[in-house]
């Protein structure tokens, strides 16, 4: 007797526990073995690029808290440094001090859900996440402390930050530094090592590094592929320029090096922390530029940083007026989800989650 | 008249049974007494399955919040005791929806062939001495046979919802029980040939020294084979959250949904409930007869907890690798376990066919240097092949890449 076999094709998501957010991927299975790959976005799109046509240039900066949500010191980065490029300004030492500062710690925040939501699509249940939110959730009582917020911080501005840090935030930066190298380490402890995390990571959905550029994936991503990339290094914007840090390099190209360079660039940032703590000396935290700012006609700026997911940049023109002309982002997620057939073809079911959860793609940046 | 109980009747040596049939059957028929005996009984069962279940998924959620550095549900009752009782009245209250597509009758009886053979196992668990309501000879027997019956209703489900991601899990959850029972009929068959019998009850009083400590690798091969059969972590493929939704009852809701999560966290206490009375002494313990049902639940307990630590902290196997654990590792384990503990059984046993508790302690010290031995010599031969590199950021030259330079 023989048995007929076809292919079954799933739609996984919009509404799936582990496609982070409102990601939609059609893919055809042969049992368990993925065979064709089809992405579909677009469930999340907020026309952000056109309503920052419609706001002046200090109020778009609220629009990039929403691209990436759990990034959005790195996106008020991003935008604030195009439009100092814009404007020709530079902002004070201690405004890049801060920036610097603020955008590490949020890295370390986005590393963080990565890692956890990563290991929680392993199938660990809840326990890495909720370790990673615990340390999450001081950086975020920090963020609150320097701007209210903390989520959509809003905290930076062209031409510096908001406000300068209040009196009783270094002690608390002191005391996150000292208790998270504990926490982290009891973490990493736990899952680096992790047999299980060992054999179900090793080996699966491995991007070569000829894939990844040709791709133009950015970030992590292209670090554990074995590219030694990183905008920090390669065009050193703030204070990048003033501090030491190594750039964590994956040589397996796999899942757990995706994973692993995560876990490494947590340590890089705090030591990146500690030497903003030790160098920042007061001063101005914003240049006086006037409310509504009217940058020349005719100029284009692209301003970029390495956010916690790859290369964001802003790219913006003006027309003299009070808000850009166009302004188009370079989202990290939506570029390195382009690798998504290299990645998923071939693989089992089960792969397919930790992959998509390896390149850690945030939805708000996706569609933005 | 009042009505007796033949000796030889495997309900005779249930003392709460027999009470009821003979004070029944002062005034009744012997016919309705026997009935109301049983009906009386088995209420009791139910019950206790059903509120076990309850309170179980009280403590597993009390217990994973502990794990996971939060608090659990603590707003209702004390410790949030009743909370269970507030799940159930969201649960029945709800829409009880059924797919279209889907195949009526089947898709119906699923919730109601899962929770019955949990109920079937447990009449023939005892309690306390003589609490069991069957005390079946083949009791060994008879809930390996019953437990079989969920994987027919897993797949019923997986079958009938017109689902695909039902039908991932019910593929997924057929071909990991059926590869796991094996394994775990070969652990039992090594406590059933030291006990020299198949009742649960003369297995507990067989126990002088605690089958755990006298056949330790059956007793981790039951438990990772039951783990699987129970779909918990880190075997939990056939519902697998992140992938796929909750797996063959993706589709349940409402009442069917209440019975069939009852009926999941009732088997891992009525699974707890047997491990304890097959390998952590049942109801023996210190002090009084009468507080058999005390350390029962004592040991139940510390099953249950072993369950849920296993869920707080594994991540999940692939189903090839889930697969390869069980027949290449828990498969020769088991056979291991029973070539050992036959040859030991033939040498120690006397003449009258008892072993002694020395004969149990000589036991015991031979097959704790076996587990050692097999799992580092089985665990080696599935070991994955690859070295693991030493991991410190570095500098990897990559052909093609040294050429792109920052413009």
């Amino acid at each position: 007797m023989t048995i007929r076999t076809e292919p079954m094709t799933v739609n996984v998501g919009p509404q799936h526990p582990s496609t982070h957010g409102v990601f939609r991927v059609r893919i055809t299975f042969d049992g368990e073995d993925i065979v064709e790959v089809e992405p579909v976005f677009g469930y999340l799109h907020r026309g952000t690029e056109k309503l920052a046509e419609e706001r002046n240039y200090v109020q778009v900066v609220t629009l990039t808290d929403r691209l990436d949500y759990t990034s959005s010191m790195i996106n008020n980065q991003a935008y604030c440094l195009a439009v100092e490029k814009l404007l020709g300004v530079e902002p004070p030492p201690r405004a890049r001090y801060l920036r610097t500062l603020t955008a590490e710690l949020q890295r370390i925040a986005s590393h963080l859900i990565a890692v956890g939501f990563f290991v929680q699509e392993l199938g660990a249940f809840g326990t890495p996440l909720m370790y990673g939110f615990r340390s999450r959730e001081r950086i975020l009582e920090l963020f609150e402390m320097l701007c209210g917020a903390r989520i959509t911080v809003s905290y930076m501005r062209p031409g510096g930050v908001f406000a300068d840090a209040p009196r009783d935030f270094w002690p608390a930066l002191n005391r996150f530094l000292e208790d998270f190298e504990d926490e982290f380490a009891e973490m990493e402890q736990l899952l680096l090592e992790n047999e299980i995390l060992m054999i179900r990571t090793r080996g699966v959905s491995p991007i070569p590094p000829e894939v990844a550029i040709n791709n133009s994936v950015s970030g992590p991503v292209l670090r554990a592929s074995g590219v030694n990339w990183d905008w920090r290094k390669q065009e050193p914007y703030d204070a990048y320029d003033q501090v030491e840090f190594d750039v964590p390099i994956g040589s397996n190209w796999d899942n757990y090096d995706r994973f692993w360079v995560r876990i490494q660039e947590v340590h890089q940032s705090i030591r990146i922390i500690k030497q903003c703590i030790a160098q920042i000396e007061p001063g101005p935290v914003r240049l006086d530029l006037p409310l509504v700012l009217r940058p020349e006609a005719g100029r284009e700026a692209y301003g970029r940083v390495e956010a916690s997911k790859g290369e964001l940049g802003f790219y913006l023109v003006s027309d003299g007026g009070i808000s850009p002309y166009r302004c188009k982002i370079r989202s990290p997620s939506l570029i390195n989800l382009t690798v998504i057939e290299h990645l998923l073809v071939g693989w089992k079911l089960a792969d397919m989650i930790v992959s998509l959860g390896s390149i850690d793609i945030n939805m708000g940046e996706v569609d933005r | 008249m009042s009505c007796q109980l033949a000796s030889d009747s495997i309900l005779y040596a249930n003392g709460i049974y027999r009470l009821v049939y003979e004070i029944v059957g002062v005034v009744l028929p012997c016919w309705v007494a026997y009935a109301i005996a049983g009906l009386v009984f088995a209420f009791i069962l139910v019950n206790a399955v059903l509120l076990g279940a309850a309170v179980i998924t009280w403590g597993e959620r009390r217990v994973l919040g502990r794990f996971q550095n939060r608090v659990g549900p603590n707003r209702w009752g004390p410790f949030g005791l009743f909370q269970p009782v507030a799940d159930l009245v969201k649960l029945l209250t709800k829409e009880d929806l059924r797919p279209e597509g889907s195949d009526r009758v089947v898709f119906s009886l699923v919730p109601v062939l899962m929770v019955a053979p949990l109920i079937l196992m447990t009449a023939v668990v005892p309690f306390a001495r003589n609490t069991a309501l069957a005390s079946l000879n083949v009791g060994v027997l008879f809930i390996l046979a019953v437990s079989s019956i969920t994987s027919v209703a897993i797949f019923m489900a997986g079958w009938s919802s017109n689902n695909r991601y039902a039908m991932f899990g019910a593929a997924r959850a057929v071909a990991v029980l059926i590869s796991y029972e094996i394994p775990v009929v070969l652990s039992l068959l090594g406590v059933v040939m030291v006990a020299a019998s198949m009742s649960l009850g003369t297995i507990v009083e067989a126990q002088a020294l605690p089958f755990f400590l006298v056949q330790p690798l059956a007793f981790l091969v039951f438990m990772a084979g039951m783990s699987a059969e129970l779909n918990r972590s880190p075997f939990d493929v056939a519902e697998a959250e992140s992938e796929i939704i909750a797996g063959y009852h993706t589709e349940y809701s409402g009442v069917r949904f209440a019975l069939i999560q009852a009926a999941e966290f009732g088997g891992v206490g009525v699974v707890a409930a047997i491990a304890a009375t097959l390998f952590l002494g049942g109801w023996s313990g210190p002090w009084s007869e009468y507080l058999g049902w005390l350390w029962f639940l004592i040991k139940t307990g510390i099953i249950v907890f072993l369950f849920i630590w296993f869920r707080a902290t594994y991540p999940r196997l692939r189903i090839d690798q889930i697969m390869a654990f069980s027949w290449k590792f828990l498969l020769p384990l088991a056979m291991v376990n029973l070539v050992v503990v036959t040859l030991e059984v033939f040498l120690l046993r006397g003449d009258d066919g008892v072993l002694t508790h020395t004969d149990l302690a000589i036991m015991a010290a031979i097959n704790l240097a076996v587990t050692v031995i097999a799992i580092a010599v089985f665990g080696n031969l599935i070991k994955d092949r690859v070295t693991f590199r030493t991991r410190q950021p570095q500098q990897v030259v990559v052909p093609g890449v040294s050429t792109i330079e920052v413009s």
